[in-house]
């Protein structure tokens, strides 16, 4: 009988903080910018250039810590991981490895298989490394320190998921707490959440654990779930051969579906790690510590059992809306400015996500505001547009975040409330389409519909559709 | 007497009286160096140029009463790993030989509001490690008191400088007894401060736990003015202290009536030279006299310091040294064959003996098995010397020490054997171990004409105690006296005949830009004659 | 000399230091580290169970900065020093195969 394998994977996740400034200097950590137009002698490593902790770096881990259940390490510092790459200006890596901020957390996934723990062995604080361009006509690379010292936790799991579901399903949960946390917006294709998988198989009964393997470059969800089963693939035929696996790092190549170990025998990964004497102690007093704790925002659980117990939705609907924090904010701010959870929840679970879907967006990447949702929720209340209108208008509002008054104003989409104009354009409808008078004189009342979408045509949708109706039925009466 | 033989207190004062231009100054400082220092060696740059431009650029100063400080329009010569914006920092290293840092040190900074004028940047033991400014790639600095010997090191540029009156004083900066030593050797005053009072941002690291800058002049008032202007609180540093009193010049009291005074035992035992610890003995007879406590006492671990040392100052070093890879700045080698070959090829060219052997020494250390054994190990050693120093200070005010067991070798004497440059720094190390303020004082001459300087230690942020002690030992031994700087020339001469400046054969084998710094002493001496 | 340090060894430091010996200078680094370890381990002769290994002369904790951006675009004072340079980027060799 073939032998069944079990397959171990713990995850380290980078996340890149959405702090202002970078971890040890006062350079902005803002996205885009030609090469090396964000640095300083600190982050470009120049001689005599000193570190100095940028506190939010120090919250905001806390943060993550707190929300995902981990202790807090109230006596922390940070070490340098020495190794030599272009990207790494100091050729060292001010990281932690003794005193790690947060310890020992875990957080609940669900997955179709049930409920379960993934336990967080240890987050730490640390610097991101300069970006490699290569230059393919000079045969050269060129470094850019625009991300170099921007500031970033890792976040590391125990070995405790089984398959790319229970990964996909953590680094959900996770991507939402800190996203939740503000702490990042965990993008993972721009890199602001990064995965790297640490994966082993054993024989399905075995204690014991294999050798591991890590894989980087994991760029997407679906890269990670295809790397995952290729590499469980890889490591059980070379079981099956006989042959052992070998304790490295392999880059995903998600193009090819395949793998490759990423050691030179330039790197003898020995990192050399000791204290930085460059910088000094974190010490987390009780008071500093009670303090994030109290201002650490709802959480999506949280948030979730509010919208059930606050606002007359499905749980269906709480749980869509509650999936994104920028969704999650759209709903409130905008149920706070027009009071009609309902409709608001409707606007969001209808077209907004309709449209997201069409335009293959994610819910983090709407851009309107609150404000305009609301008001054209308050349009269609107050009978000044009708629901057809309305969906043109919101798709203006969806793309180019437009103002709904100026825009309903702007285009003349205002419903007819003239009773004279409604009743000319209504007789002539009346007028045009004697059969449909007949047939409607003679018992068939489907006729009725097709006056009512004549009129409504002949108005260009501007008509609310009661009102011609009542009026057509009186007419014809 | 000559305005290069005041000390940096007194031309101040000239200057501030208008007695003296800060032009006048500062040329006498040029033309000295122009005459000297072809001998001696002690400056890697001059910025005559620069220099006599930022002179007149104070003198409007002072008259605007910009600059009021006591030390407005004084020259100073900076030591060559502190970095100086627009004028080359070289850490007398290959591997950086042209590199001109766009910012300045904290502590230049601080020297450049008081209104000082920098002279050049002065010769030192390669990235500070060394004991005798013999491992600069840009040849040996000489003693100005007798030119076949060292000057001590790794500030061995600016307290040669100082000696010779080049320089009214000068900035040097002490790991293991980096200015301290040389002091000792040249004849002049240098003052370590406690760790953290003056800020290391912009100093090139060598053992960044240990390092600090520190003034070195002809007196101990000097010394306590110059630190007075450099200390400050600063956040670009992390370990920078915010020291409330920072009033050096107020201990300046001929006054040690009560102070309790501690001599070692055992620095005084086996190792020590005989003449070398008469100069203690006699140091500490005058302070008795002057109503000091004086006993000795046990400090104990002291054999444990240097271990310690090189084993923590190596692998802080392997570390900082590190970014010093021909990718951002410095000597990237000519011929390579991809990435890794230029980060080899690079480093093994551009660093010198000792520097490589320290960074070996540390990496390994560092390596995978060996930490614990061997860093931890020292880290907790070094906790240990800590507290034998606490236990001492709570008996005593100031501790008394020689600087060195021995005067200055001769040229080539120390580098065959690094260990026992190493055992060198015997007294002075521990010092910086446990982050305490030490202050070399010269004495007397040995047989040979050679100077002793001792050191007083006091106990952390106890500056004003040391600076007392030393100000009312230095009333009763009389004013600083200078070397005779005609034999130093001509013995020179002797000396460059045996072979011995090998530093040229270095500079041969550099490119044609790094001649140039090699003869920024001559572009000085023209630029001077073409100015004055 | 009690340390004996292998050729594997001082090649091995090597990689870790990016340094390149000759094969003169590796004897001379094998003599120099072994003697300066025998010299170190005299470390060994002091008890220093129960010792926290002190980094730090003095406990001073959190210093911190404010997350206020305060550097502009310095990049032409940056790559002034650069051994090679082009388009705004310092230049290396090739670091991917």
């Amino acid at each position: 009988m073939a032998k069944q394998y079990e397959t171990v994977i713990g995850l380290e996740v980078h996340v890149e903080l959405a702090t202002k400034t970078k971890i040890f200097c006062g350079c902005s950590t803002a996205f885009g910018g030609a090469p090396n137009t964000h640095t300083c002698p600190v982050c470009t490593g120049m001689p005599g250039s000193l570190p100095v902790l940028n506190k939010q770096v120090v919250e905001y881990a806390m943060a993550v810590g707190l929300a995902t259940n981990c202790q807090i390490h109230q006596y922390c510092k940070f070490d340098r991981k020495n190794y030599f790459y272009p990207d790494n200006p100091q050729n060292y890596q001010i990281s932690q490895l003794y005193l790690p901020i947060c310890h020992d957390g875990g957080i609940e996934i669900e997955t179709a298989a049930g409920k379960k723990v993934i336990g967080i062995h240890e987050i730490h604080m640390e610097e991101d490394a300069g970006k490699l361009i290569h230059d393919e006509w000079e045969d050269c690379s060129l470094v850019d320190y625009n991300r170099s010292g921007v500031p970033l936790i890792e976040i590391v799991s125990e070995p405790d998921m089984r398959n790319a579901d229970e990964v996909i399903a953590y680094l959900d949960k996770l991507r939402l707490i800190v996203q939740y946390l503000g702490a990042s917006d965990c993008k993972l294709q721009e890199g602001s959440m990064r995965a790297d998988v640490n994966l082993s198989v054993r024989e399905v009964g075995s204690e014991k654990f294999g050798t591991r393997t890590e894989m980087k470059n994991l760029n997407s969800f679906k890269a990670i779930a295809r790397a995952i089963d290729g590499e469980r693939a890889r490591q059980i035929e070379l079981l099956e051969e006989g042959k052992p696996v070998i304790q490295e790092t392999r880059r995903w190549d998600d193009n090819k579906e395949y793998s490759y170990p990423m050691r030179s025998k330039e790197d003898a990964h020995d990192y050399r790690y000791f204290p930085d004497p460059d910088l000094v102690p974190v010490v987390i007093s009780d008071e500093w510590l009670q303090a994030v704790k109290d201002r650490q925002p709802e959480l999506r659980t949280e948030k979730l059992a509010r919208y059930k117990r606050e606002f007359d939705i499905p749980d269906y609907d709480a749980g869509i809306l509650t999936e994104s924090k920028r969704m999650a904010d759209i709903f409130e701010e905008t149920t706070a400015l027009c009071g009609k959870p309902k409709k608001v929840s409707n606007w969001l679970m209808g077209e907004t996500l309709r449209l997201l879907k069409e335009e293959n967006m994610e819910p983090d990447e709407l851009g309107f505001s609150p404000a305009h949702l609301a008001k054209l929720i308050e349009l269609v209340e107050a009978g000044t547009i009708n629901q057809t209108v309305a969906k043109e208008v919101f798709e203006r509002i969806f793309y180019d975040n437009a103002d709904p008054e100026k825009y309903v104003e702007e285009h003349g989409l205002k419903t007819v409330n003239d009773e004279g104009e409604l009743k000319r354009v209504v007789e002539e409808v009346i007028a045009a389409n004697p059969q449909s008078v007949a047939d409607y004189k003679g018992g068939k009342d489907k006729a009725l519909g097709f006056l009512v979408g004549q009129t409504m045509k002949a108005m260009k949708g501007k008509a609310n559709p009661g009102a011609v109706n009542k009026l057509l039925k009186e007419l014809l009466a | 007497m000559q305005l290069t033989d005041l000390t940096a207190l007194e031309m101040g004062r000239k200057i501030k009286e208008k007695e003296v231009s800060v032009r006048e100054a500062v040329q006498a400082s040029l033309d000295r160096i122009a005459q000297t220092d072809g001998g001696i060696n002690g400056f890697v740059t001059v910025d005559a140029e620069g220099a006599l431009a930022r002179a007149d650029e104070v003198q409007k100063g002072i008259a605007s009463g910009q600059y009021s400080g006591a030390l407005a329009g004084v020259p100073v010569a900076v030591k060559d790993n502190i970095c100086t914006e627009g004028l080359k920092t070289t850490c007398s290293s290959k591997i950086l030989y042209n590199f001109v840092p766009t910012y300045s040190a904290e502590a230049v900074l601080n020297m450049n509001r008081a209104g000082a004028v920098i002279l050049g940047k002065t010769n030192m033991d390669e990235f500070a490690m060394g004991s005798t400014t013999e491992t600069s790639a840009f040849g040996p600095t000489r003693n100005p008191w007798n030119p076949d010997h060292v000057p001590g090191g790794s500030s061995g540029g600016s307290c040669a400088a100082v000696a010779a009156c080049e320089a009214p004083y000068a900035l040097g900066s002490d790991t293991g007894g980096s200015i301290r030593q040389p002091a000792s050797f040249c004849g002049v005053t240098g003052l370590k401060p406690t760790y953290g009072t003056v800020s290391r941002y912009g100093l090139v690291a060598y053992g960044s736990s240990l390092d600090q800058i520190g003034p070195i002049a002809k007196d101990v008032s000097d010394c306590a003015a110059i630190l007075e202007m450099i200390a400050s609180y600063d956040k670009k540093d992390s370990t920078s202290i915010d020291r409330r009193e920072l009033d050096f010049t107020s201990a300046l009291v001929d006054d040690v009536k009560g102070l309790r005074v501690g001599i070692p035992s055992d620095y005084l035992g086996e190792g020590l030279d005989d003449e070398v610890r008469a100069a203690v003995m006699k140091a500490a007879d005058v302070l008795r006299e002057k109503g000091a406590v004086v006993e000795e006492f046990d400090l104990s671990l002291v054999e444990y310091a240097i271990p310690a040392y090189y084993v923590i100052a190596s692998a802080e070093a392997s570390s900082n040294l590190a970014r010093f890879d021909g990718v951002k700045y410095g000597y990237r080698a000519k011929d390579y064959d991809g990435l890794h070959s230029m980060y080899k090829k690079s480093r093994s060219e551009g660093f010198g003996e000792e520097v490589k052997r320290r960074i070996m020494l540390g990496s390994f250390v560092l390596s995978s098995g060996y930490y614990d054994a061997y860093y931890l190990k020292a880290l907790r050693t070094k906790a240990l010397i800590k507290q034998s120093f606490d236990r001492a200070f709570e008996k005593y005010d100031v501790i008394l020490a020689p600087a060195s067991p021995t005067t200055a070798p001769r040229l080539g004497e120390s580098l065959s054997d690094p260990l026992k440059m190493y055992l060198g720094d015997i007294y002075t190390i521990s010092v910086n171990l446990a982050g305490l303020p030490g202050i070399s004082v010269p004495v007397c001459t040995d047989g040979k004409g050679l100077p002793i300087g001792v050191q007083l230690i006091g106990d952390c942020f106890k500056e004003k105690n040391i600076i007392r002690a030393a100000y009312a030992y230095e009333q009763a031994r009389g004013r600083w006296v200078a070397p005779e700087l005609a034999a130093c020339e001509k013995k020179y001469d002797g000396a460059k005949a045996c072979g011995l400046n090998n530093a040229y054969e270095i500079h041969e084998a550099v490119s044609g830009e790094m001649r140039k710094i090699c003869g920024g002493v001559q572009k000085a001496a023209s630029a001077a004659k073409e100015v004055g | 000399m009690a340390n004996i340090i292998s050729d594997e060894t001082i090649e091995y430091v090597g990689i870790l230091a990016k340094l390149e010996l000759s094969d003169e200078e590796k004897e001379q680094a094998k003599r120099d580290i072994g003697r300066m370890l025998d010299y170190v381990d005299k470390l060994n002769e002091l008890d220093t169970s129960g010792v926290e290994p002190l980094s730090h002369v003095f406990p001073v904790n959190n210093v911190f900065r404010e997350d206020v951006v305060t550097n502009g675009d310095e990049r032409e004072k940056i790559l002034e020093n650069a051994p090679a340079e082009k388009d705004g980027a310092f230049k290396v060799p090739k670091t991917v195969e």
